[in-house]
């Protein structure tokens, strides 16, 4: 009885620990679903983005402290804003540099640029902070206790309500802006058909470099959950978190905005689970076993729509 | 043997979600003729043609193929490869699909890739060379070289595929699918995009091919002077259905094939049987 | 006479360039204000500290200026990318010429090393490396290249042969000779392991899941200790022989009995070749390949899949069997590499390897072999170069990467030559030929 009640306790802090993972992941997953929706490349750099994002908030974090401000919320909104911005440029200069000269090239070229753009990425960071992982004190503390009975203790953390309600904002705003704004119907017109899009009076090449912008922001905000909730950066992160939230999106259907926010989710459950479950050394392996599985078994992901081949 | 059915087309439905494409349709092609396949757009023509070449699964019916040795294949049971592997089944495509960055040559060498792997040995007697492999290859390109010629691109048989005229690349694809030594030649609107001369070179050359080669040949096709001129059977679809059947000029007075093709309302068909006199 | 001046010759105003200019300099001031104004660390007691650099970020800003003042008049001199330049004919045929002459000398070059540079045991030890990726070039060759299967995990059958033979050699006491051809077994198994389940994927799906492959295999070297060793990897892995006369100062040894005497450079000089013999293996076996059926085929298969299988050929057979091949040739340059090296760890099999390979392969032109000869000579000497700077290095190669794809995607060498024809062949221009979606 007593080990039993354990389990659920452990079980339950393993379910927040995962959504509140599992947000991050989705945030960067959207980025990744609307470039590949739009012009139907995987973006290989996005997760590099995000690594971005997350050097920019902590030292952005820095400068502020060091000027003097005390004001945790004010400092987090400015923080917040300010990498936004920022990394929104990285991913617009990305783009403009490395995928729209490639736009009509045949396929495998802007893959190629690419993986080539991630490793400018991480090794510009490197060059330009030093290889060393950054770590930062715990800038949001405290927290509140859920269930503390029979020696387990369920927290949630205040930094996990941050990062869910901060996620639950931005989407909220997100949605908004694709269903309810221009700028949305011309990236579901684009998504559809370029040509007559473009034939129809859409601005394709600001819609596309739009779609980056705001992936990117979304990226910068994961980015900055992430400095938050672990409390250090460094130059890899991007790669293996990149492929994770790929397969979120693949997951939760390419193309399809609520199935990224869903996959990721899962993946962050997943893989929160099977690390406190099974094997910390391997949770990797499943979340890229997940990909393999996904993509052979349900290409489509779980809310995407079926493409039938034309001869 | 003449006359009777390579091809049966039994009952065949092919349902996409909602859409019915083909609605329990049943024709045969003649052993050793040319059977045309006609009707307005959206008939659901290419779609029968891709369930018979194994692209589609069909939902339902049966599609038998019989050789002139008996064989029997259930088309609909087969995967595409072995279609035309087995069955003996090659077909052209409505958007010409050549291997453009291959020669002329080396696309018709392709199409002999069974042949050529058997008498390779699985590649390993290709290897090390030796002298059966390498007569069966100088067979293949013997008959690549016979099917150029009567295409008349001997001249251009180094030429990459791509870069040849659209009318060549069209004769290279109907001699490319005639390399694989098929018992049904299926051609997915061969003559469109070509003028008149070109059109009456390819009568002239399926015509050839169901004489010479005696090979039975279904064509899709919405030149109406081509299948008017070289066709032995015609079969009419309007809206996945059958409308009609017959030697062309059966067909072609057939009111009901008339107004389909013209838009006539079914109530109006006595009309014009009227109008024309018939 | 009045002249209309058309796109070409309408010269953008000196403004023009300018403000161009200050907008790229802008937006790079913007980038690079907290990544490279600021410089954090971790600081002795491990807080974190921060100096500011603003020396280097007015510096990189201005480089920006007059860096995209340069590519603007670059621009303007050069045409587009992708304007077309008429090559005089004689100038032409001079360079079909030179072009036949490449591949022999090079060949001749390569016997001749280790004879031109015997005591420069850097330049040996260069060379060395050089073919082995032109050996992985050639092996990824025909699964990109020749049949246009976008494989991102190359360097999983590299670590999976690497590591067979250290298993085998260390563990049975298997010499280098038997051990070589088990490796490329099992690589080629594992090539087939791989295949099936992405048989159906296209393009970029068909990328991702090798990339995630590759990575599978090279967690499972790091945590499997009991098996692989683990992030110290296998040492110890013996050094090959002249078939059973082991290359040692001593009575035994190579050199005692040729009657000659020993020098540490006799073992530099028989990877050397022994390399080279792989390597030209690997080539011929891929120019034989490419002219039988399956060759074609695979060919046949990157220009239209669907062509293929309307011709009766077994697209799941031919894209096994390119896998099985080209994972076939990176097991023994694995197998090689090991026992090069004597000692391996899961550092080596990166997705690094694998994006370096497959920039060799793409910056050859898929599908020649003397393109990715020449490619694999260009980057890892260009990488040499770098020595030392590592992340320089990668930075540096990122870019090459992205110029590489927007100046000239297909490649150094821009046609692809027919294996059989009746009069004469002609090279067929790289516009024609598909890249393959897999």
């Amino acid at each position: 009885m007593l080990k039993q009640r354990q389990r659920m306790d452990y079980f339950a802090q393993q379910v927040i620990n995962g959504i509140v993972l599992g947000s991050i992941y989705g945030l960067i997953a959207i980025g990744y679903t609307m470039v590949y929706g739009i012009v139907g490349m995987i973006n290989f750099a996005h997760g590099d983005i995000f690594m971005i994002g997350g050097f920019i908030a902590l030292i952005s974090f820095l400068v502020l402290v060091s000027f003097g401000l005390t004001a945790v919320p004010v400092i987090l909104l400015i923080v917040l804003l300010v990498s936004m911005a920022i990394t929104a440029l990285y991913g617009w200069t990305v783009e403009r540099i490395a995928y729209r000269p490639l736009r009509h090239s045949f396929r495998l070229a802007p893959m190629l640029s690419a993986i080539g753009m991630s490793f400018v990425l991480s090794n510009y960071s490197q060059v330009a902070q030093g290889a060393r992982v950054k770590p930062v004190p715990p800038i949001i503390t405290g927290g509140y206790t859920l269930l503390d009975s029979n020696g387990f203790v369920v927290r949630l953390s205040n930094v996990q309500i941050v990062v869910v309600i901060t996620t639950i904002v931005l989407l909220a705003i997100f949605t908004w802006l694709v269903s309810r704004t221009r700028l949305g119907r011309d990236m579901r017109a684009c998504e559809q058909d370029q040509t007559m899009a473009a034939l129809l009076g859409v601005d394709v090449d600001r819609t596309i470099s739009m779609t980056f912008v705001i992936g990117a922001a979304l990226a910068a905000v994961a980015g900055m959950m992430y400095l938050l909730y672990y409390g250090l950066v460094d130059f890899f992160m991007g790669f293996v978190a990149g492929i994770k939230a790929f397969t979120a999106a693949v997951l939760g259907g390419i193309g399809s905005l609520p199935g990224a926010m869903l996959g990721g989710l899962l993946i962050g459950l997943i893989e929160t689970l099977w690390s406190a479950y099974f094997s910390v050394e391997y949770k990797d392996v499943a979340a890229f076993s997940i990909l393999i599985v996904v993509l052979i078994f349900l290409p489509t992901g779980l809310l995407g729509r079926p493409e039938v081949e034309k001869v | 043997m003449s006359g009777d059915s390579i091809l049966s087309v039994d009952h065949l439905t092919m349902r996409f979600g909602g859409i019915v494409a083909v609605n329990d349709l049943s024709f045969s092609a003649t052993r050793r003729q040319i059977t045309a396949l006609i009707g307005p757009n959206g008939a659901g023509k290419t779609t029968v043609f891709n369930c018979i070449t194994g692209f589609y699964k069909p939902t339902s019916g049966s599609l038998r193929l019989t050789h002139d040795s008996g064989a029997e294949f259930r088309l609909e049971r087969l995967n595409d490869f072995r279609i035309s592997k087995q069955a003996r089944v090659a077909r052209t495509f409505q958007n010409i699909r050549l291997f453009p960055g291959m020669t002329a040559l080396e696309n018709l060498m392709v199409a002999q890739h069974n042949a050529l792997m058997l008498a390779s040995g699985l590649t390993f007697l290709g290897l090390i060379g030796a002298p059966s492999w390498r007569a069966a290859e100088k067979r293949a390109i013997d008959l690549a070289k016979f099917w150029l010629d009567r295409i008349g691109l001997l001249d251009r048989a180094d030429d990459a595929a791509g870069n040849l005229p659209y009318g060549d690349q069209r004769r290279l694809e109907i001699a490319r699918a005639m390399c694989t030594e098929p018992a049904l030649l299926c051609l997915d609107e061969p003559a469109a995009g070509l003028n008149a001369r070109e059109s009456a070179g390819l009568s002239e050359l399926l015509l050839a091919i169901r004489d010479g080669q005696g090979a039975s040949i279904l064509l899709i096709e919405h030149d109406m002077s081509v299948v008017m001129e070289i066709s032995d059977r015609v079969v009419v679809m309007d809206y996945g259905v059958r409308i009609a059947e017959g030697t062309p000029k059966e067909v072609r007075d057939d009111p009901k094939v008339i107004a389909a093709y013209l838009g006539v309302e079914d109530e109006e068909v006595a009309a014009v049987e009227q109008e024309l006199g018939l | 006479m009045t002249t209309i001046p058309t796109l070409a010759s309408r010269a953008p105003g000196v403004a023009f360039i300018i403000k161009k200019a200050l907008i790229s300099a802008f937006v790079a001031l913007v980038l690079f204000s907290l990544m490279i104004g600021v410089r954090t660390e971790a600081g002795p007691t491990g807080q974190l500290i921060y100096w500011t650099r603003f020396g280097d970020l007015a510096a990189m800003v201005a480089i920006v200026f007059g860096g995209s003042i340069v590519v603007e008049l670059l621009r303007q001199w050069w045409g587009p990318a992708g304007t077309v330049r008429v090559v005089p004919p004689q100038i032409q045929s001079a360079l079909a010429t030179a072009g036949r002459l490449v591949a022999p000398l090079l060949l001749i070059f390569a016997l001749l090393v280790p004879v031109i540079f015997y005591n420069q045991r850097y330049i040996l030890d260069l060379g060395i490396l050089v073919l082995t990726y032109v050996m992985l070039g050639w092996g990824l060759n025909v699964v990109v290249g020749l049949a246009g299967l976008l494989d991102l995990g190359y360097v999983a059958f590299y670590a999976v042969g690497a590591y067979s033979y250290a298993l085998l050699a260390t563990n049975f006491d298997l010499s280098f000779w038997v051990c070589l051809p088990l490796a490329g077994v099992l690589a080629a198994f594992w090539g087939v392991l791989l295949g099936f389940p992405v048989l159906r994927l296209r393009g970029d799906y068909l990328a991702i899941v090798t990339l995630a492959f590759g990575e599978i295999i090279r967690l499972v070297i790091i945590n499997w200790q009991s098996l692989t060793g683990g992030p110290n990897g296998i040492s110890g892995i013996p050094r090959p022989t002249m078939f059973g006369i082991p290359l040692t100062p001593g009575p035994g040894g190579l050199a005692a009995k040729l009657g000659i005497e020993f020098s540490p450079t006799h073992r530099i000089v028989f990877l050397f070749y022994l390399i080279l013999a792989l390597a030209l293996l690997t080539n011929w076996v891929t120019i034989r390949l490419r002219r039988l059926p399956i060759g074609r085929a695979w060919e046949a298969l990157r220009e239209d899949e669907v062509a293929c299988r309307a011709l009766g050929i077994n697209i799941t057979t031919t894209k096994l069997t390119a896998f099985a091949t080209g994972a076939m040739f990176g097991g023994f340059a694995g197998a090689f590499f090991a026992t090069r090296q004597g000692f391996i760890s899961p550092e080596s099999f990166t997705f690094q390897e694998s994006a370096l390979v497959l920039a060799i392969v793409v910056l050859g032109g898929m599908g020649s072999q003397l393109g990715v000869a020449l490619a694999a000579l260009t980057m890892i000497g260009g990488f040499e170069l770098f020595r030392g700077l590592d992340q320089y290095r990668m930075l540096v190669f990122g870019v090459a990467m992205v110029l590489l794809m927007i100046w000239r995607p297909r490649g150094l060498i821009g046609h692809r030559a027919p294996t059989v024809f009746l009069r004469h062949a002609q090279t067929i221009s790289s516009d024609l030929v598909k890249e393959g979606h897999g």
